[in-house]
């Protein structure tokens, strides 16, 4: 018998403004499975994960986390269910200190997981160890990545909406945020990844959704989709 | 002038900086979690104080000593802290992601509704406070007696900075309340609950403005006008600070309290113009005050608007012109008093009419245009009362000294955006109002100029009806007629976005400095011909409830539409003229009005209107 995903999407349909963005998207994140949503740059990638997260409006059939709906929730509803959002802009509160940062995104883990804490998270992003009681912005751009990674990860989320967090990073740092994924893996961690690095998530994907102007264009897996070239050059390359 | 007494100088100047830092920093705390500048908070304050007032000598009967006192101090401060809870759920949570100019309404009504409540509740007298026991006796420094009860004010200040930092940077709530500053949305994508966050904060700005207000007592009484007295001082506070900044506003306290302890000394009446002198001197070399940061550069979020400016239809020319003869054939009713109240109407909507040019074209909100509605009343009523000239030429004067106003403000006023302009528009008013107020020698102080006749031509109803509806129309039509031209586009382009007209090419500064001059010069007209009708001016012309009729007649009417603010101007005139007379709660009236019509019609009459005929125009949609 398989477990219900985590997350399941159905008929997702957002708005800015007049503006429709993303028509009819379905798209499912299983338990502790690492799904890549792939996709040029405007295709609606991050839109997707801001509609799951309740910060454009959108409505949708199916929107459930958890076996529960969360259509129409506030977004610190959706994030007290255990769903947690790093933003592609990282948006990091650069006049708070490093610990400040993480206490800011502290929630209580549920029942029996071992609760994330500073010290843990310090342990796969070194760098932040060294810096806690620095002030944000006195921080480089793939520090402050790796902050707003551990930041959501103190909320002790059950899955994670992860956006473009390779994007315009060193390649060392890219590796460090590869290490990162695998790690909430490990712990049990859902996470549905937004990239357009097929190199980065075919590292660290299972299975691999492409969106192009809205809508989702194939499903499979991430070993499919990096060997099929047309595929990518439809909806990938640049 | 010797060693001593510059130093009790120095002194009082610290300790009325105490008082000023502890009310400015809950104004800047709330405006930093939920961006809105609470004109309220000068509500509070008073509402701190008259609470204080009523209560001490109640726990000082019951038993006499210092205790009681500063008992009654924080009783007073928590219990304003709750109304800022209430205020908070009831009104500021529905008026988050409205347009600021609409916040700032908004809470202005709760200023107009606490003015009447108080009046009601405390009656019309001056409260006078208790002194504080065991303070009562003064001091001597340097041979010189100091109010023992000021030392403890200067103390406070710097304590309850202590205490603001420890809260913020020792506490969870202080965090989740700097990390809000910078970025709610985010602070609520991470789980914490934003509304609990904002009355959480409401609670502690709440909390300050009432202590201030508390601690005020022994010093001075309570009274009906402190609300809008402080709100411009610390509306200055803050802009010199930045916004948002609590070590700035301790600093811009500083500097404003010294200004005034040594200013009063060099320039006696008029310490407000230092004030503003030093205002002007810091957002010229820091735009975002001492210790603030720059916005973001606001979009075309800053005043919503929603549907482009289009042409006139042939249907809307007709209605123009048919207003514009029911307008000439108003007189054939015979009915002086209307004539009256018309002309009237007509002022007011050209007065409004040239704000909607500055906020609705220029994307300029302006919270004291009143000021330039004073300056050219005052500047007609001077040429004519000082200098004998005729009203033939006293009128053109209007205009003239409106736009000089405009002219040495607005070089100041459009280097900021945003709410910064707003409060800059405002403190800027306060000051003509200063001016008009304490320099009796020249405007006759509160008692204003009288006996400011037309020439005996234009004195009958009949003639200065048709005199301003002239004057009014071109005037209009004029406006107008900018509007659609290049140079009201060039606005309107810089007014939707900022950077891209400045990235075209377009100095955008240069032409809100000229929208604003224009604007100031068309509400001095207004002025001009309002002088004239009523005879006479006194420095409430310049005050801020002028300033927001105004801004009320704009909401009545709808920002999007041209011809709004005229009909904005006949509701809000009409209803006054109705229902003032009947009542002494007018504006707590005006108020819950101003506050029903942001929650309910945030387009206004017109726009409301206009919306609706859309959708039954646009069918089965």
């Amino acid at each position: 018998m398989t477990e219900r995903p985590i997350l399941e999407v159905e008929g997702l349909a957002a708005f800015y403004g007049q503006a429709q963005v993303l028509f009819d998207v379905a798209l499912v994140l299983r338990r502790g499975e690492v799904t890549a949503l792939m996709g040029r740059n405007g295709a609606g990638k991050t839109t997707t994960l801001k509609a799951i997260m309740g910060l454009v409006s959108a409505r949708a059939r199916k929107l459930e986390f958890a076996g529960h709906s969360i259509a129409g929730l506030t977004s610190f509803r959706i994030a007290r269910r255990g769903l947690g959002f790093v933003p592609e802009d990282r948006r990091i509160f650069t006049d708070l200190t490093v610990f400040e940062n993480l206490e800011v995104g502290r929630r209580p883990a549920p029942g029996g997981a071992e609760p994330w804490t500073p010290e843990r998270l310090f342990a796969i992003f070194p760098n932040l160890a060294e810096m806690r009681g620095r002030r944000a912005s006195e921080m480089s751009g793939g520090e402050q990545q790796m902050l707003t990674i551990a930041r959501t990860l103190m909320g002790n989320p059950k899955a994670v909406l992860l956006d473009e967090p390779s994007e315009g990073l060193a390649p060392v740092i890219v590796e460090l945020m590869a290490r990162a994924v695998n790690a909430m893996k490990a712990q049990g961690v859902a996470v549905l990844l937004c990239e357009q690095n097929l190199a980065f998530a075919s590292g660290v994907s299972d299975r691999a959704y492409i969106v192009d102007r809205g809508h989702i264009r194939h499903e499979g897996s991430i070993a499919a989709l990096s060997a099929d070239e047309a595929l990518r050059d439809a909806y990938l390359s640049v | 002038m010797d060693l001593s007494f510059l130093v009790v100088q120095f002194l009082s100047g610290l300790a009325s900086a105490s008082s000023l830092f502890i009310i400015s920093s809950g104004l800047t705390i709330v405006f930093g979690v939920t961006r809105i500048v609470n004109f309220a908070h000068g509500s509070l304050y008073m509402l701190g104080a008259y609470f204080a007032a009523t209560l001490i000598p109640r726990l000082l009967d019951l038993s006499y000593g210092a205790p009681s006192f500063w008992a009654g101090v924080i009783l007073s401060a928590l219990a304003v802290g709750v109304l800022g809870v209430v205020m908070e759920v009831l009104l500021l949570r529905r008026i988050y992601r409205a347009p600021e100019l609409f916040q700032l309404l908004a809470t202005f009504g709760v200023v107009l509704v606490v003015q009447d409540v108080v009046l009601q509740a405390f009656g019309p007298q001056d409260i006078l406070g208790p002194r504080a026991p065991g303070l009562r006796a003064p001091v001597e420094i340097m041979g010189r007696r100091f109010p023992s009860y000021e030392l403890v004010l200067i103390a406070a200040g710097p304590v309850v900075l202590g205490l603001l930092w420890l809260l913020l940077h020792k506490t969870r709530f202080g965090v989740l309340v700097r990390a809000a500053t910078q970025d709610r949305e985010m602070v609520g994508a991470l789980g914490v609950n934003q509304a609990l966050l904002f009355t959480g904060t409401l609670f502690l700005g709440a909390f300050l403005a009432g202590l201030g207000g508390a601690l005020q007592i022994p010093k001075a009484p309570a009274t009906a006008r402190m609300d809008l007295d402080i709100i411009a001082e610390t509306f200055v506070v803050t802009v010199i600070g930045g916004m948002g900044s609590i070590p700035g506003a301790f600093l811009a306290s500083l500097l404003i309290g010294q200004l005034q302890a040594f200013g009063i000394l060099i320039f006696p009446k008029i310490t407000l113009v230092l004030v503003f002198l030093l205002m002007a001197l810091v957002l010229v070399v820091r735009p975002y005050g001492l210790l603030g940061r720059p916005e973001a550069p606001a979009g075309a979020h800053a005043a919503a608007f929603g549907t482009p400016l289009r042409p006139w239809s042939s249907t809307e020319k007709g209605i123009a012109l048919v207003v514009l003869a029911a307008l000439l054939a108003l007189p054939l009713l015979g009915d002086v008093y209307l004539i009256k109240v018309a002309t009237e109407i007509l002022i007011f909507g050209l007065f409004a009419f040239s704000l909607h040019f500055l906020i609705g074209t220029g994307g300029l909100v302006s919270f004291g245009h009143a000021a330039y509605f004073g300056l050219g009343a005052y500047g007609a009523a001077l040429a004519l009362k000082h200098f004998g000239v005729p009203m033939e030429l006293a009128l053109p004067l209007a205009p003239i000294a409106a736009a000089l106003g405009a002219t040495l403000f607005g070089f100041f006023i459009v280097r900021l955006s945003g709410i910064y302009l707003a409060m800059l528009t405002l403190a800027a008013a306060q000051i003509l109002y200063a001016v008009a107020f304490q320099w009796v020698e020249v405007t006759g102080g509160d008692n204003g100029l009288v006996g400011v006749w037309p020439a005996p031509w234009a004195s009958t109803r009949l003639v200065y009806y048709y005199f301003t509806l002239a004057f009014a129309a071109a005037a209009v039509l004029g406006l107008r007629h900018v509007i659609y031209a290049p140079f009201g586009y060039t606005l309107r382009a810089a007014r939707d976005s900022e950077l891209r007209a400045d990235a075209v090419g377009i100095d955008v500064r240069r032409h809100r400095w000229l929208a604003f001059i224009l604007a100031g010069a068309v509400a001095g007209l207004a002025g001009g011909l309002y002088v004239f009708l009523k005879g006479s001016i006194d420095p409430s012309a310049l005050s801020i409830p002028v300033s927001v009729d105004a801004l009320t007649m704009l909401l009545l009417g709808g920002l999007q539409t041209v011809m709004g603010p005229l009909v904005g101007a006949a509701v809000l005139h009409s209803l006054k003229d109705q229902i003032m007379p009947l009542t002494e709660l007018w504006r707590m009236m005006l108020g819950l009005s101003i506050i029903a019509m942001v929650l309910l019609f945030p387009k206004g009459l017109v726009g409301a209107f206009e919306a609706a005929r859309e959708r039954f125009a646009g069918g089965g949609r």
